[in-house]
């Protein structure tokens, strides 16, 4: 051993030192999370699914990996390309094995997201405060609008679900377009005028839509002129900006929002097989009025007719018919039972008389005498003997003459 | 219903309007009394508009116009109706 070894440094090993370096980055807390920007450059997801690139800008580059799960939670929001602008959130750590420092990044975004947003919240807070996104000056949407003012992109896919939408459930309406910029910094003002033109062709309502993007995409929708415009709009205003989640201001300032530019024709118009429904309805209603109607009529005619006959003349002369028929019924009644009365009376007299008959005494074995002269000899001191007299018997007579006069009994 | 049967001042409304009307000839029929006469025209004026109704709905074209300029010129719609996409085509610039 030389001597000059008993006065060097202790000597590290590779390891050591990059153990110890790592253990000065992992403990400052600044590092262990933070927000980068830079441009990417050499994105690559390997096949193990981990993704590698490095973000730089004019002075210095970060060589950045992003593990597999948070490369997949990131396709379906936002996958960079060499070129683009980001802010990477993760820690800073070392890579043992390569000898480098490296950014662990867990999301991505595209660069001035975070600022936009922060924009969005202010605007959104000063013009709410305003009162702008008041309830009460949402107005209803009408029931039936003739002309429906459109302003999107003459030549997007919004465009033509609206059409597409708008036709299906209800063809009446006629349809006037404005064609507006919808992205960039040109997209404010030709949003603005194409809403303000469609004033002079009076439409009963407009639809404001847009198809999907990013954020940046649809910032034209948060501009202040356009919502300035959009809650000044002398008609109501449906929103359909973006997808189901996204809220631009536009939302907020107009009297409907719709998830998306479909949605939006959807809430525009009825559908016309509900109108064909309700249709129905009051057919059913018109001819259950009417025949409600005319049966009332024929019911109250019925009883007026009723009514009438009884006022009628001739009913009079029936009804006296009738009388005559029920007098002439009582008297043969009543002349019958007169007649009952009288043969009644006749057959009794009759049998008093029958019993009062002389003959019948005779039948007993009785005789009458009667003189000559044919006077009733009812005493023995009426005669004398040597009288003729006649004796009647129930059946012939005889010739008598009287013996003796007696006053007392043969 | 033949054509001529719809009166022209009823031909003339639109579909808000006679959809309007129909309503309040239904109502009238069902809760006030009219004289004979005036209940069937009631009826006959409401069957004109349930007529007059269903053609609108049967017989419309969605008209399309876009603006140019001030004015507003015909709008071929057709050009836009490419097979529907699944969700959002991304947005064309206009």
């Amino acid at each position: 051993m030389l001597f000059e070894d008993f006065f060097r440094p202790p000597v590290w090993s590779v390891s050591d030192l990059t153990r110890y370096l790592k253990d000065l980055v992992t403990s400052d807390p600044t590092l262990q999370e933070l927000w980068v920007q830079g441009e990417v450059s050499n994105f690559k997801v390997a096949s193990s699914g981990h993704a590698y690139f490095t973000l730089k800008d004019g002075r210095a580059q970060l060589p950045c990996v992003m593990w597999r799960p948070q490369v997949q939670r990131q396709q379906r929001h936002f996958l960079p390309r060499d070129g683009d602008a980001v802010e990477a959130h993760g820690f800073v750590g070392v890579y043992e094995a390569g000898g480098r420092y490296q950014f662990y990044a867990d999301l991505l975004k595209p660069a001035g997201e975070g600022a936009l947003y922060r924009e969005f919240q202010r605007l959104k807070a000063r013009l709410e405060a305003e009162g702008l996104f008041d309830e009460s000056r949402k107005r209803p949407l009408p029931r039936f609008p003739r002309r429906i003012g459109v302003v999107t992109s003459a030549t997007g896919a919004a465009l033509r679900d609206i059409l597409n939408t708008l036709r299906r459930r209800y063809p009446l309406a006629e349809v006037v377009l404005a064609p507006a910029v919808v992205q960039g910094e040109h997209a404010p003002p030709t949003l603005v005028a194409a809403l303000q033109s469609l004033y002079a062709h009076h439409p009963d309502l407009i639809i404001l839509a847009r198809g999907g993007g990013s954020m940046e995409d649809l910032w034209a929708f948060n501009d202040e002129r356009v919502v300035r415009a959009v809650a000044a709009a002398p008609v109501p205003v449906i929103t359909g900006v973006g997808h189901q989640t996204d809220f631009t201001l536009v939302d907020f300032a107009a009297d409907q929002r719709a998830p998306t530019p479909t949605a939006a024709a959807e809430m525009a118009v009825p559908h016309q097989d509900d109108l064909r429904l309700a249709l129905r309805g009051l057919e059913t209603r018109l001819q259950r009025a009417m025949v409600q109607d005319l049966t009332a009529r024929r019911a109250a005619l019925t009883r007026m007719e009723l009514r009438l006959h009884r006022q009628a003349p001739l009913h009079r002369v029936f009804s006296q018919a009738q009388r005559l028929d029920e007098l002439e019924r009582r008297l043969h009644t009543a002349a019958k039972h007169l007649l009952a009365l009288h043969q009644r009376r006749v057959q009794a007299l009759s049998q008093r008389l029958a019993a009062l008959n002389p003959l019948a005494i005779l039948r007993r074995g009785y005789a009458l005498l009667t003189t000559a002269e044919g006077q009733v000899v009812r005493s023995a001191s009426a005669v004398h003997p040597g009288q003729r007299l006649h004796a009647r018997l129930a059946e012939g007579g005889l010739k008598v003459v009287v013996e003796e006069a007696s006053r007392d009994w043969g | 219903m033949p054509e001529e049967q719809i009166p022209p001042e009823i031909a003339a409304l639109n579909y808000e309007q006679a959809l309007t009307a129909l309503e309040e000839v239904v109502t009238s029929l069902e809760r006030e009394e009219h004289p004979l006469e005036e209940a069937l025209a009631l009826y006959a004026r409401g069957q004109a508009l349930l007529t007059h109704c269903r053609r609108l709905l049967a017989e419309a074209e969605l008209k399309v116009q876009r603006l140019a300029g001030e004015d507003l010129a015909p709008f071929d719609a057709d050009a836009l109706a490419a097979p529907p996409t699944p969700g959002e085509a991304p947005p064309a610039e206009a």
